[in-house]
């Protein structure tokens, strides 16, 4: 087989869950969206490592024993993604990114009760002023 | 010791009372007043024996190089001859008794030690003009004196009128002192030194290249200086001043100093017979017009202002006619009595409550509250009137006699024409100063009406000093003229047959034809009530005279004049008395000409610095505040812009890298 | 063609070019045939995933992606990464991403606000990327085929010995990391219980937070201390319970 298919469906699976990651609204939709990006790696280093294994004279599986590892991490991730998804939805109410807007410019000044910043803006252009600390609360 | 060390002491010791005063008069009070009395006094000591010393022989030369200046040196020099030596005792004498006389005038002024300072400062600059052989020394003598006129113009500064005042002052003689600058320059250019003794050398060997042009720049700083027409009109508005600075400064001192410098350095002015005849113009018409606004004013110190530019007149009309001798003979005879006029004047503003004669032609008995200022005030006026055996009639009858001299073509040194003008003028100008003599005398002694208030005797200080000046009004003259020419130039300083009698009789007729105006108009002033009186029984002369400037304008509508019918002035006057009045509306055309574009000018650069500077500036600042906003706005907070950002570079430095890499 | 150069030289030129021998460009085979299609089906699959707007349909066009991808990898001969997959990803990831949809109470059905306001600059960036990497991808890889013949290359006794002998050591170091991430997880997803053991400290909660604990909106000490205290009933029992107090308590 051609070593260019594989390697263009891999491109254009990573460059689909780019357009997630920065597109969508709601945080498990980007986190689904990394996962596509992981998967394309994923089928990168299948197709690699299959084309080496012929092609070169000693190998270590370098590729499969790495997908291997990055489905695990990929779990890893997603369940630790999830806990701070939730998370944030129990404190804000929301899991909506476009709400997550701590580092925002003039941000500090208007929010003196809890809850989720004012959705005014339709634009990035919200002038407010930033507070430095992170957007999540941990404990 | 030397003469030239007394000399050097003689402006050295008002210099230095005046430093002490101004650095100790916070912190020593009780030592303000020895302070601001005792240098002058020791100064006046020195002076006569300098003038004694140097007796009208050779004159006293002393001089040591200041700095080298690469082309004309000037040097500290002295240069005392019996005109100087004359003057300086005059101006030491004056300036003591003003001294003495402000201790009581300004007995609770809160300013009183940095005007005793600022009176032996100017004290000091004066006798450093009388007695400097340098003339870059004399204009620092000079300028000198200007900024303490500045000053002591404005000591009651809290009145809007001597704040205008002194500021009018300061220019209007500026004004003057840069041409003056510019001529001394051409001057010692022309002549090699600044040196007096060989400037006149330089004239009386090969003669100056420009003398015209230079004669006509120093005439202007002397105009300024000495207040002759046209830039006169300083004079009378600094009577907002106090009367003890007015007697020393626009009597017989800085005024004097413009006539002073034209004799010592007569002869540049005689190389010119232009300048000599401009002269006697500006003479001429200084003084008619003059002794016309003096019957008109109803300020008493206005009227003895314009006296004294009319008589300044008189020295600067014997100076066109080359007789700097009668010039000076009258400037020492009418510096002490006009001084004596202003001191008595000030005792009586303070005793009546006003400066208007007006008011005070509306009180009876005022001659009763203060007989010493009565009396000599009375010597002075027929000093002034030109009366024998007074001291003015003396010195008077020198200049008209000089100016009849070269009238009738007896001499080379002036031009016939000038002589002519000098006499006619002379001659008119007597008739108008008798009458406003008499006038002044009539309505401030010859009052009807209310009594005058009595607010007690007049400090003791203030009238000693009167009798003090009274003496040499009464007798300079008749003593002095056998004498003084041994100390000047030699010309006989005789009084004519001729002019005396002419000048007595146009005088006499003066004074008569104003006393009969006054009968004939003082039965109105019963009718028409007029006059405000400033009731502080307890101030001091210079609190009250400061209410009575102050108070002049709300009162009648104008800081010179009042509509008062029973004023004799009107009568004699007729049509020309309203015009008269605003000094012949010169005033109002110097600010049409001058003050209005200057203010315009001010106005137009306010602007553009607000409008045009402040913008830029402005803007400088708003820039950076803008491009800060607008990075600002990238700062959304939405992770998702950062990233997408973020990426889209990433992926146009592959594509830049791969491109590089490949060789596009 | 420098690219191209590059990244054969990783390989030995020979078998490259015996390769190329038996293949010519433009003559594929079932292997390829069937790779393409499912690639296709995974590729749209994707597509549909970032760009619906019900966000449960999303998670399952996901699996049908992932499960694409598997199809791929058995085509590929790595059997034993095809079966990891189906079970990792699309056995437990997928679901764990259901489970997290309902708890956050993703609206079901459509939600007209799935894509943020950013998407015309994440399309741009998307596709200069794939133009980019396809671009580069196809240029590099030109003349480079894989051999499927013979053994495959990822089978499971392959993997297992190579796995066992060669990367024991990361393999202990991710079970680590797998055992941090449960702890963390459950951590994170832990909340505050009521002190019952000590009465007198309900003061402490009814202040709302500990002064050294600055009124920061984000700490969740405070709010739910807050909370605490004015809810005054049992410890919340369920999480969508406890969420449901605190989004009414808020």
């Amino acid at each position: 087989m051609h070593l260019a298919y594989p390697a263009v469906l891999a491109a254009l699976l990573f460059c689909t869950g780019l357009y997630g990651v920065l597109a969508r609204r709601n945080a498990i939709l980007v986190l689904m969206s990394v996962e596509l990006m992981l998967n394309a790696v994923n089928l990168n280093l299948v197709a690699f490592d299959v084309w080496l294994s012929k092609a070169a004279e000693e190998t270590l599986h370098s590729g499969q024993a790495l997908t291997l590892f990055t489905i695990a991490i990929a779990a890893a991730e997603i369940g630790i993604g999830l806990a701070i998804v939730l998370a944030v939805h129990r404190n804000r109410g929301t899991a909506d990114i476009d709400k997550l807007r701590d580092t925002a410019e003039g941000h500090g000044t208007d929010s003196e009760t809890d809850g989720s910043d004012s959705d005014a803006r339709t634009a990035e252009q919200a002038a407010q002023s930033g507070r430095a600390g992170k957007a999540e609360a941990t404990a | 010791m030397t003469t030239t060390t007394l000399a050097v002491l003689v402006p050295l010791l008002p210099f230095l009372g005046a430093a002490t005063g101004l650095l100790l008069g916070r912190t020593a009070p009780g030592f303000v007043r020895p302070l601001a009395v005792l240098p002058p006094l020791a100064s006046l000591a020195l002076a006569a024996v300098v003038a004694v010393r140097q007796g009208g022989d050779h004159p006293v030369n002393a001089a040591t190089e200041l700095t080298p200046t690469g082309s004309v040196p000037i040097e500290l020099a002295l240069h005392i001859d019996g005109f100087a030596a004359l003057v300086a005792v005059l101006v030491a004498l004056v300036a003591t008794c003003v001294q003495i006389y402000s201790t009581g005038y300004l007995r609770d002024d809160p300013r009183y030690p940095s005007y005793a300072a600022l009176v032996s400062l100017f004290t000091s600059a004066m006798l450093l003009v009388v007695y400097s052989g340098d003339l870059i020394v004399l204009l620092v003598g000079w300028e000198i004196m200007g900024i303490c006129s500045y000053f002591l113009v404005g000591h009651y500064w809290e009145t809007p009128e001597a704040r205008a005042a002194s500021l009018k002052a300061f220019l209007v003689t500026k004004l003057g002192d840069v041409p003056f600058l510019i001529g001394l320059f051409a001057l010692a250019t022309d002549a090699g030194s600044f040196r007096v003794t060989k400037v006149l050398d330089a004239v009386a060997n090969g003669g100056l290249d420009h003398p015209t042009l230079i004669a006509l720049l120093l005439l202007a700083g002397v105009a300024g200086k000495s207040a002759q027409f046209p830039l006169h009109t300083w004079l009378p508005d600094a009577m907002a001043g106090p009367t003890p600075v007015s007697a020393l400064i626009h009597a017989a001192t800085m005024v004097a100093a413009g006539v002073y410098f034209i004799a010592r350095l007569l002869p540049v002015f005689e190389a010119s017979q232009a300048a000599m005849v401009v002269l006697a113009v500006m003479a001429a018409v200084t003084m008619l017009g003059s002794g016309l606004a003096a019957l008109a004013q109803d300020d008493i110190k206005r009227v003895l202002a314009y006296s004294t530019i009319g008589q300044l007149g008189y020295m600067t009309g014997a100076l066109a006619v080359g007789d700097r001798g009668a010039a000076v003979f009258h400037l020492l005879s009418h510096g002490a009595f006009k001084a004596l006029l202003f001191l008595a004047a000030g005792v009586i503003i303070h005793a009546a409550g006003t400066n208007s004669l007006a008011a005070m032609s509306r009180m009876k008995d005022l001659r009763a509250r203060v007989p010493d200022a009565y009396w000599t005030m009375t010597v002075a006026l027929l000093a002034l009137a030109a009366i024998p055996p007074f001291s003015g009639f003396f010195s008077k009858e020198s200049v008209l006699g000089a100016a009849e001299h070269v009238a009738t073509g007896h001499t080379e040194h002036a031009p016939g024409a000038a002589g002519w003008v000098t006499l006619v003028a002379g001659l008119l100008t007597a008739l108008l100063t008798a009458a406003y003599a008499t006038r002044l005398w009539l309505l401030a002694f010859r009052g009807q009406g209310t009594e005058a208030p009595d607010h007690g005797r007049q400090p003791l200080t203030m009238t000693v000093v009167l009798w003090v000046l009274a003496v040499p009004s009464l007798a300079l003259g008749a003593l002095a003229y056998r004498v003084l020419p041994d100390w000047f130039d030699g010309r006989d300083l005789t009084p004519t047959l001729t002019t005396s009698v002419v000048g007595t009789g146009v005088a006499l007729v003066g004074g008569i034809v104003t006393y009969a105006a006054w009968r004939h108009t003082s039965a109105l002033a019963a009718r028409v009530p007029l006059g405000a009186v400033a009731a502080h029984p307890d101030g001091d002369a210079g609190l009250v005279e400061a209410e009575a400037i102050a108070s002049h304008e709300p009162a009648y509508g104008d800081v010179a004049r009042a509509s008062d019918p029973a004023d004799p002035g009107r009568l004699l006057l007729g049509p020309l008395h309203r015009h008269a009045a605003v000094g012949f509306h010169l005033d109002a055309l110097y600010t049409a000409l001058f003050v209005r574009p200057v203010q315009a000018g001010a106005t137009l650069v306010r602007f553009l610095d607000r409008e045009v500077v402040e913008t830029y500036v402005r803007g400088a600042g708003a820039l950076p505040r803008r491009l800060g906003d607008a990075v600002r706005r990238a700062q959304t907070g939405n992770l998702q812009t950062y990233v997408s950002a973020l990426l889209a570079g990433t992926v146009v430095l592959a594509v830049a890298v791969v491109l590089v890499a490949t060789g596009a | 063609m420098t690219l191209a150069e590059a990244t054969a030289t990783a390989a030995p030129a020979t078998l490259t070019r015996a390769a190329a021998e038996t293949h010519g460009f433009l003559s594929p085979t079932g292997v390829e045939i069937a790779f393409l299609l499912v690639g296709l089906v995974t590729f749209g699959a994707a597509i549909v995933t970032v760009t619906t707007k019900q966000l449960v349909h999303a998670a399952l066009w996901l699996v049908v992606a992932l499960g694409g991808l598997a199809v791929e990898y058995l085509l590929l001969t790595a059997e034993f990464i095809a079966w990891v997959q189906v079970l990792i990803y699309v056995g437990s990831v997928v679901v764990l991403l259901l489970f997290g949809l309902m708890l956050t109470k993703a609206p079901i059905g459509r939600s007209p606000d799935a894509d943020s306001a950013n998407r015309w600059a994440a399309l741009v960036v998307a596709v200069a990327a794939a133009a980019a990497l396809v671009w580069v991808v196809v240029d590099a890889f030109r003349a480079t085929w894989i051999d499927l013949d013979g053994p495959a290359a990822g089978s499971t006794e392959a993997t297992g010995a190579s796995l066992f002998q060669n990367w024991v050591l990361p393999f202990e170091a991710l079970s680590v990391l797998l055992l941090a991430a449960l702890v963390g997880a459950i951590v994170l997803s832990r909340k505050e219980k009521p002190e019952s053991s000590s009465p007198p400290v309900n003061s402490r909660t009814a202040t709302g937070s500990s002064p050294s604990v600055p009124d920061s909106r984000n700490h969740p000490i405070g709010r739910k201390g807050a909370v605490e205290a004015t809810s005054a009933t049992g410890p919340p029992a369920q999480g969508t319970g406890s969420a449901e107090q605190e989004g009414g308590a808020r």
